[in-house]
């Protein structure tokens, strides 16, 4: 039984940050029809901005603060200097440059911050809570972890839910030609929407590292996941990446914890759920029922 | 002015505003091409203030490219679009609206994924916070919209969609209203429900519609003037009365 809990508490806790990942290429995708490849190595210079204040002696909290805002301004600009000229034309180009984007940021962190793992801290505790005697797989910073996401995608939900800007977002994402008609600066909302959506690839990109370490490629199997989570849960769907991604986080933690030589199997897990999950509802669990005009 | 504003719950719905008959819209020698191919070919004519102009003509006309080139979509070769004297040919779609031109573009234009409420929200965004009382004028020109507006515009059918859109695009209260085929796959008395409303707005409100159609019997019966467009270029200019009396045009390209 302890051990069922255990799983299942660092499975919730994985989950939510493949959620946060995953929401980060819902938004993109949602928005400008571009899958982000490049949304790893946004998260992981963001990281590393982050390590390099905290490194100068500040706080962890400035560091967050900083790096969620050098995420929203390394998001806005790759949208309006990089990915502008490519949206809207031959799908395969925004691919191409995604991708290219992935390797060059990559490659451009190896060169300031150096190659070598480094170790970055986590702002509360790694030791589990004591529960009735028994001491738990869910620890201070794993609260701080579901707070984090959790808080993140309350503050979406009423952005798009609830204001204007958010109303103005939905609408161009889902037809631009008719919001610009109706005098949505679209351009705009696109521009925003990345930056939004890098802020919470740049948090999931924090709190996967926090108690860890880093190097320039760490983010790589969070992105195979985080990918997995967005495509279970259709990539059209905010609900659905974090559905998909709380789906994956258990998943992946009852095998690594109970299957024989789990964690081994964890990473093939993944694509294996993918593929299911695609055989049985090709659109993923919460496609739209809408058709959507192309 | 052509009436007061805001004094009725009635004139609230559209700009209004210039009198009638003085030209709003103008269009000077527009040609507009897609690659090699000229879809518009020096198309020269005017929208009243006040009336209803219908541009009618064939499939492959121009009518379609001649509203999106007047609303900034498709950028010109050459000519000048002029709103109340001044010119807009290069100003950006974004813009249009909040000029005074709605363009309600072919196909309906309605955002599917967006509730009833929220596509009318969505049309009033530019002039920021609308009063209430806006929204229930709208509801109350199209109880049909009304009964379904906490639904998705995706469930709505053509009619209702027709009528969602024509709603939201006088939410940005216009003073000119620029309709592509709203009648397309509509049944003749809902087709005739709208017309009648477009021309009790115009008549009361002082509102103006640039109206393309290929259906020219229903666009006519409602239209002050007709404009005829064959293959990128202006056939005749002439009042509505006097189109629907010609025979040998209408059967040449009007097709009835």
């Amino acid at each position: 039984m302890q051990q069922f809990v255990n799983v299942t508490l660092t499975g919730l806790t994985q989950g939510l940050i493949y959620a946060a990942f995953a929401l980060a290429l819902v938004l993109i995708w949602r928005s400008t029809r571009i899958v982000n490849f490049a949304q790893g190595s946004m998260a992981a210079a963001t990281t590393f901005i982050a390590l390099a204040l905290i490194q100068a002696g500040y706080s962890y909290w400035l560091a967050l603060v900083v790096s969620l805002a050098s995420g929203f301004v390394l998001g806005a600009i790759i949208e309006r200097v990089i990915i502008r000229p490519v949206e809207g034309g031959n799908e395969l180009n925004a691919v191409i440059v995604a991708l290219g984007l992935f390797v060059a940021l990559q490659a451009l962190i190896a060169i300031i911050f150096g190659s070598s793992f480094q170790s970055f801290p986590a702002p509360f505790g790694l030791e589990g809570f004591q529960i009735g005697g028994n001491r738990v797989a869910f620890t201070p910073n794993s609260l701080y972890i579901f707070g984090a996401v959790v808080v993140t995608m309350l503050l979406l939900v009423a952005l798009f839910r609830f204001t204007r800007v958010g109303l103005a977002m939905r609408a161009s994402a889902f037809s631009q030609e008719v919001s610009r008609l109706l005098g949505v600066k679209v351009g705009g909302m696109l521009t925003l929407g990345w930056g939004l959506a890098a802020v919470v690839g740049s948090l999931s990109g924090l709190l996967i590292a926090g108690g860890g370490f880093v190097y320039p490629a760490y983010m790589d199997s969070l992105i195979v996941f985080g990918f997995v989570a967005a495509i279970i849960g259709g990539l059209d769907s905010p609900i659905g990446a974090i559905v998909g991604g709380l789906i994956l986080g258990l998943a992946l933690s009852y095998i690594s914890g109970y299957a024989p030589r789990g964690s081994a199997l964890v990473t093939i897990s993944a694509l294996v759920i993918l593929m299911v999950v695609l055989l049985v509802r090709p659109g993923g669990l919460f496609s739209s029922t809408t058709a959507r005009r192309a | 002015m052509a009436e007061a504003h805001g004094a009725t719950a009635v004139s609230a719905t559209t700009g209004g505003g210039t009198a009638t008959g003085t030209r709003l819209l103008e269009v000077e020698g527009l040609t507009s091409a897609y690659g090699p191919v000229r879809a518009l070919d020096g198309v020269s004519l005017s929208a009243e203030a006040g009336r209803i102009t219908a541009v009618l003509g064939a499939n492959g006309a121009g009518k379609t490219t001649l509203l999106r080139t007047i609303s900034g979509l498709v950028r010109p070769v050459a000519g000048r679009v002029l709103l109340d004297g001044a010119d807009i040919t290069k100003a950006p779609v974004e813009a249009m609206v909040a000029k005074g031109m709605a363009h309600v573009p072919e196909g309906r234009g309605v955002i599917a994924e967006l509730t009833v409420d929220e596509n009318l929200r969505v049309g009033a965004l530019f002039r920021g916070k609308v009063a209430k009382s806006e929204y229930d004028r709208i509801y109350d020109l199209f109880p049909r919209i009304a009964e379904r507006r906490n639904n998705h515009a995706h469930t709505l059918s053509g009619g209702e969609r027709q009528m969602l859109v024509i709603g939201r695009a006088l939410l940005a209260k216009p003073r000119i209203l620029l309709l592509d085929e709203p009648s397309l796959g509509l049944a003749p008395r809902i087709v005739a429900q709208i017309f009648g409303l477009l021309r009790q707005l115009v008549d009361s409100e002082g509102l103006s519609v640039l109206l393309v159609e290929q259906n020219a019997r229903s666009a006519l019966s409602v239209a002050d003037v007709g404009v005829v467009l064959n293959l990128g270029r202006v056939v005749v200019t002439d009042s509505a009365s006097a189109l629907m009396g010609d025979e040998d045009l209408r059967h040449a390209y009007l097709g009835f």
